[in-house]
């Protein structure tokens, strides 16, 4: 692991650790309205000022932190477990599952990973419950963002299936399932986990243009993309510069885990 | 054998397509709320006037039978009518389609061309830290959500061409620089190098021109890229192509009109990609 990787890994620890310790450092509720200080500047009583609804930016941002990586983890656990599905039993069966398969995964990377989550979330209902919002952005993610880890893992399935311990096993006689879910699952497990720190940028990154395009989660809870739709007032940003934090927070946590990735590719070869 | 590939690409490609739009308006029609009009909203309208107004959508329920009738309409030339915009979809793709076109031309060939250039530089200095700012930008762009990359180019007052350039490129670099990196790396290249021929020389013509039908592969992702990206950029931007006529058709759930434009992107990421996979295997035949 080099130096800047172990810079990644303390800057995404101190952002974790701000995150789950929200509730301790945020001087107040996501939610509190300060009416007598609307859009206020940065002060000791609000670190990084107030929004135009006058809710302290600091406490929002601390709680956003901790539902977009919350969330976006695990998002991209579900999606690593479809595609583990999916994918591990196209390679392991072959034939004609391999070959629907094969023809969904095609179908899925050929329409746009944007374009297919805007499409579907605009599909579901944009009145409800902040916190079924939130459910509904992540589960979204996760259950869409399987085809291009599926392709990988039918590959990876594919050359583990050619290997001595798989053929040894099946002459032994061990049952397909055993087969499966002893021997091939923990030797796909470097790929596994490769696929799981490749979509967690991703979706943090879909996350916020979710929220960005007002698809994300609803108010009043945060998120790193509903804090972005502030910088959609030009002015307001020239005037404030302090509205940059989350962008620059979600730039910083994105690059660290691009950073780490690098060690995970390595792991995947 | 070039024939029967091309006839085997055609035919997954009207198929992947169609599936898509199947799947679209199958999305569409199982999102909650689907099948509810404004209209229907418009106290002025007495019992008739609304019974008339679910008798236009009634036909959409059944989803076989409304993709089976945009399919014959799509044999005689007619795509359907845009409920949510009020006029044919096919005059609203002929509008949109050039605008939005000429951004993706534009967002990918400049990202490839920025991602490439880069890569051959940083390859050719091959000096410690040479790759240090490429790899800063790229990591950078990478970092950036397409809709805060729309937000920035809009504050620039600059083009949401430019803003796709800005997706497309970290991709191009990164792969483009792992390729190239193997390559120049390959025994051929050592020994180009000990016969003492040029770096500019063993760059071009023993690494990058044979990585070139690998490169080729780009393409088809940079156009998948490049069309997601464009809806928050267009949206963003207020650019009227056809990411943000998506944008504007899943909000209404206007289904002929998202079925046509879920075909339509589906076409054009096939068929680049099997350009890309054409060139590929023309390469292979001549070489």
């Amino acid at each position: 692991m080099t130096r800047t990787q172990k810079v990644a890994i303390a800057i995404l620890g101190l952002v974790a650790l701000a995150a789950i310790a929200a509730g301790l450092l945020a001087p107040s509720s996501y939610s509190e309205q300060y009416r007598d200080a609307i859009s206020a500047p940065p002060s000791a009583r609000f670190l990084l000022g107030t929004d135009e609804l006058g809710r302290d930016r600091f406490a929002r941002l601390l709680y956003g932190t901790r539902i977009s990586l919350l969330l976006a983890p695990a998002a991209a656990f579900l999606s690593t477990l479809i595609a583990a599905l999916i994918g591990g039993t196209a390679g392991y069966l072959g034939g004609r599952w391999e070959r629907a398969v094969t023809a969904g995964i095609d179908l899925f990377l050929s329409l746009p990973w944007l374009f297919l989550l805007l499409t579907v979330r605009a599909l579901l209902p944009l009145n409800t419950s902040p916190v079924t919002s939130v459910m509904i952005t992540f589960l979204l993610l996760g259950c869409l963002g399987w085809a291009m880890p599926a392709r990988i893992i039918r590959a990876g399935t594919r050359t583990l299936l050619d290997s001595d311990y798989l053929i040894q096993a099946r002459a032994a006689g061990v049952s397909p399932l055993r087969l499966f879910w002893r021997h091939l699952m923990p030797n796909l497990r470097p790929i596994l986990l490769a696929q799981f720190w490749v979509s967690v940028p991703v979706f943090i990154l879909s996350e916020a243009n979710l929220g960005l395009l007002g698809l994300g989660v609803s108010e009043p809870l945060p998120s790193w993309g509903a804090m972005l739709r502030e910088l959609e007032n030009y002015t307001a940003v020239l005037q404030n510069p302090w509205m940059l934090v989350p962008a620059a927070l979600l730039v910083a946590v994105v690059c660290c885990l691009q950073l780490l990735l690098r060690t995970e590719d390595r792991i995947a070869c | 054998m070039l024939l029967s590939l091309l006839l085997r690409q055609t035919r997954r490609i009207l198929l992947t397509a169609l599936l898509g739009g199947l799947l679209g308006a199958t999305l569409v029609r199982i999102g909650p709320g689907f099948g509810v009009d404004e209209r229907e909203f418009d106290v002025r309208l007495n019992a008739e006037s609304l019974k008339a107004i679910r008798a236009e959508r009634a036909a959409d329920n059944n989803i076989a039978l409304f993709y089976l009738h945009f399919l014959g309409g799509l044999l005689r030339g007619d795509l359907g009518f845009s409920r949510s915009l009020n006029r044919p979809v096919s005059e609203l793709l002929k509008e949109r389609l050039p605008l939005t076109l000429g951004s993706l031309a534009y967002g990918v060939l400049g990202g490839i061309s920025i991602g490439l250039v880069l890569a051959l530089a940083s390859i050719w200095w091959h000096a410690p830290g040479s790759d240090l700012l490429p790899a800063v930008l790229s990591g950078l762009a990478l970092a950036l959500p397409a809709a805060m990359i729309a937000l920035i180019f809009l504050w620039m007052g600059a083009g949401g061409r430019w803003a796709i350039a800005l997706v497309v490129f970290p991709h191009v670099y990164r792969y483009a620089k792992n390729l190239l990196t193997a390559a120049y790396q390959a025994p051929h290249v050592l020994a180009a190098q000990a016969k003492g021929l040029s770096s500019s020389r063993v760059l071009f013509a023993h690494v990058f021109i044979p990585a070139l039908p690998q490169l080729a592969a780009l393409a088809g992702i940079s156009v998948s890229l490049a069309f997601g990206a464009s809806i928050p950029i267009e949206v963003i931007c207020d650019t009227p192509g056809i990411g943000q006529l998506a944008w504007k058709a899943a909000l209404d759930r206007d289904l002929p009109l998202l079925v046509n434009i879920t075909v339509l992107v589906t076409l054009m990421t096939l068929v680049v990609n099997a350009c890309a996979d054409l060139a590929l295997s023309g390469w292979r035949t001549t070489r």
